[in-house]
């Protein structure tokens, strides 16, 4: 991770990254030039070249392409460790009395009676052109339900990251301004207790309070169509107070260790020692290091913030892709479960591999693997 | 160590847990009606015969609680264990004999940790018949792959130390090392993770059970509690919401003695993995 070590010089930009870049240990070898991009004669294949001449634009494709495989990797399991699994779905979907004919009708009309390979590779096809197939429940097509839905949970999960990500960025800061002061120490307490409560406990005590004992909110938070867009974020204000509660504490106490990290390091203490004035430090010093760790923190919660959707949805009966999922898990709905299994999955590597390449875009250093 | 050292916060956690385990192990002897006995009407408020009122089926809410407290404690351990015997041995054994074993391991770790757990628990739960011993394997098994990472970055540290290549040439084994020398060195940061996990299990497990995919019923556990009361939160009875604090507390409680003890061994190496 990123280690404090002292700076060799000034922070490096884009323009420096190439000078030190055959310091980094390529297998292949790349020999060391100290001007390459005057140097047009560098051997080898087209994609060496490419990484020697602009080595940012390479680790981000590099990233894409480790993503788009891990997201391939990911749907092989969701689709074919559910294959692998104990358990027939046919004789589940019906129950233990049924009839082997009443087995075999079942089979043939989910078409699981051709090969698990041949089913993975039409389900792959459909689901990259968004086409799911259809749900064995209800009959509906699974993309058409989700289209709707899933608009409704990314506009939940917007509005939580809207409110809770400068609050959190905000109180970590002030908690390291007052580190091991009374304001710290309080805000340390209220987050650990903040990190132990379930979602749905957070999401009932708002209800009892706000929609129950006062009134002044609506439960259940559903949405529709023909809402307008006032009536909509009054409809969702439980919910996202529930996320933003359920995210913020971890949030804030990670960025509060990232910048406690950056400012503990040696050249901090430098500047510091120095006599460098403290807004000086922080600004010149202190916050380029430590914008890596933050937006690295941020979008790890947004990643988490996804998933804790899931859970919030349900206790506000909110017609989005966690509740559906659900739904479609106690019915042993397969198609609509991998689906927004394979959606869910997706948008959390997007948002890990984000946070990946902002960190190696806001750290030089990031960019040099030892 | 003396106890005085311990501060008042890890106190309060220890005392926390120490009731819920209590409540847990005498579960029949101090229940005041019987875990799926129907006793009276539903929802009655709390006070007079019913300490803490009734459920929705008419169901003492203080008894099963107190049994709940049996379920839930008993799950999350069972899969907390469960997870970090898997998850230390898989680590160890990828640290101490490296090159491919620990490319495969940590790679399909990897993968497993790019699907977010709860999706990854809703899809196989999907398909696996519903028993306790398959809820319990699954959250250990999801649980294994953050211990795995912590483990094999704790091991790595220590298994570049002087006493293990002493160790190797003197000719032991892969088992010895990582049950003699490994082990003995990487037990106290690996036993605050042991915590975390804990409170992690006891949420996850909850959660599950309030989705209706955890422990079934009529068996009291914490989270279906407040799946099975949730309707009343709008005829304003706070039934849901106790067996909900109790999460809560026993979670807050297991936190504080983590805190302590990360405190204690913040001088050793070891990372944090909040999921």
């Amino acid at each position: 991770m990123m280690e404090s070590g002292p700076l060799t010089g000034p922070v490096p930009t884009d323009g420096t990254a190439d000078a030190s870049h055959p310091r980094s240990a390529e297998p292949t070898g790349v020999p060391a030039k100290p001007n390459p991009a005057a140097n047009g004669e560098i051997a080898g294949t087209f994609w060496r070249r490419f990484t020697f001449r602009r080595p940012l634009a390479a680790l981000i494709l590099q990233r894409l392409g480790l993503s788009v495989g891990l997201l391939f990797a990911v749907s092989l399991m969701i689709f074919g460790g559910i294959e692998a699994l104990p358990g027939d779905f046919a004789t589940t979907y019906l129950g233990q009395s049924a009839t082997p004919q009443a087995v075999e009708n079942i089979r043939k009309d989910l078409g699981l009676d051709k090969p698990w390979t041949e089913r993975y590779v039409s389900w792959l096809g459909g689901a990259i052109q968004g086409d799911f197939g259809t749900s064995w429940a209800s009959k509906n097509s699974v993309g058409e339900q989700i289209s709707k839905r899933l608009g409704n949970s990314l506009f939940l999960a917007f509005f939580a990251a809207l409110i809770s990500v400068p609050l959190a960025v905000g109180l970590g800061m002030l908690a390291v301004q007052f580190r091991n002061r009374l304001p710290d120490k309080i805000i340390n307490v209220i987050s650990l207790a903040a990190i132990s409560l379930p979602e749905f406990f957070v999401g009932y005590l708002l209800i009892m309070f706000f929609a129950v004992k006062f009134g002044i909110a609506t439960f259940p938070a559903t949405v529709y169509d023909s809402m307008s867009f006032t009536e909509r974020l009054s409809a969702i204000a439980l919910p996202v107070a529930t996320l933003v509660l359920v995210v913020l504490a971890h949030m804030m106490r990670m960025t509060r260790a990232a910048i406690l990290n950056v400012m503990s390091s040696a050249y901090v203490e430098t500047a510091e020692l120095k006599g460098l004035s403290m807004f000086r430090i922080i600004a010149r010093h202190a916050a380029p290091n430590a914008v890596a760790p933050v937006i690295n923190v941020i979008a790890l919660n947004l990643a988490y913030l996804v998933v804790g959707v899931v859970v919030v949805e349900v206790v506000f009966v909110y017609p989005g892709m966690g509740q559906y999922m659900v739904d479609a898990v106690t019915v042993r709905d397969m198609p609509v479960v991998q689906a927004c299994g394979l959606i869910f999955a997706a948008f959390y590597i997007f948002l890990n591999m984000a946070a990946d390449i902002l960190a190696i875009i806001a750290n030089p250093r990031l960019r040099h693997p030892r | 160590m003396n106890l005085r050292s311990i501060p008042l916060s890890a106190w309060i956690g220890i005392a926390g847990i120490a009731i819920a385990i209590f409540c847990a192990v005498f579960a029949p002897l101090i229940a005041p009606f019987g875990e799926r006995d129907v006793v009276g009407d539903i929802w009655l408020p709390a006070g007079g015969d019913f300490l803490l009122g009734t459920d929705n089926l008419g169901r003492d809410l203080l008894s099963r609680l107190i049994y709940g407290a049996r379920t839930t404690i008993f799950v999350a351990l069972a899969a907390t264990v469960l997870s970090f015997s898997l998850g230390m041995l898989l680590s160890f054994t990828a640290a101490v004999v490296g090159g491919f074993t620990d490319q495969l391991f940590s790679r399909f770790n990897d993968l497993m940790m790019a699907i977010p757990t709860l999706i990854f628990a809703l899809v196989v739960l999907a398909v696996l018949p519903q028993h306790l011993w398959i809820l319990i394997l699954v959250m250990a098994v999801l649980d294994s792959t953050r211990v795995f990472r912590i483990g094999r970055a704790v091991a790595l540290d220590v298994a570049v130390m002087e006493f293990v290549e002493a160790a190797r040439l003197r000719g032991e084994g892969s088992l010895w090392i990582i049950f003699r020398e490994i082990l003995p060195n990487t037990l106290s940061p690996l036993l605050a993770e042991f915590g975390l996990r804990f409170a992690f299990s006891i949420l996850f497990l909850s959660t599950l059970s309030f989705l209706g995919l955890g422990i079934q019923p009529p068996a009291a556990d914490w989270g279906g509690m407040v799946k099975d009361n949730k309707d009343g939160i709008i005829f304003g009875i706070s039934a849901a919401l106790i067996p909900g604090a109790a999460i809560a507390t026993l979670a807050i409680c297991v936190n504080l003695v983590v805190d302590w003890l990360m405190k204690r061994t913040s001088s050793l190496k070891g990372g944090r993995g909040d999921a």
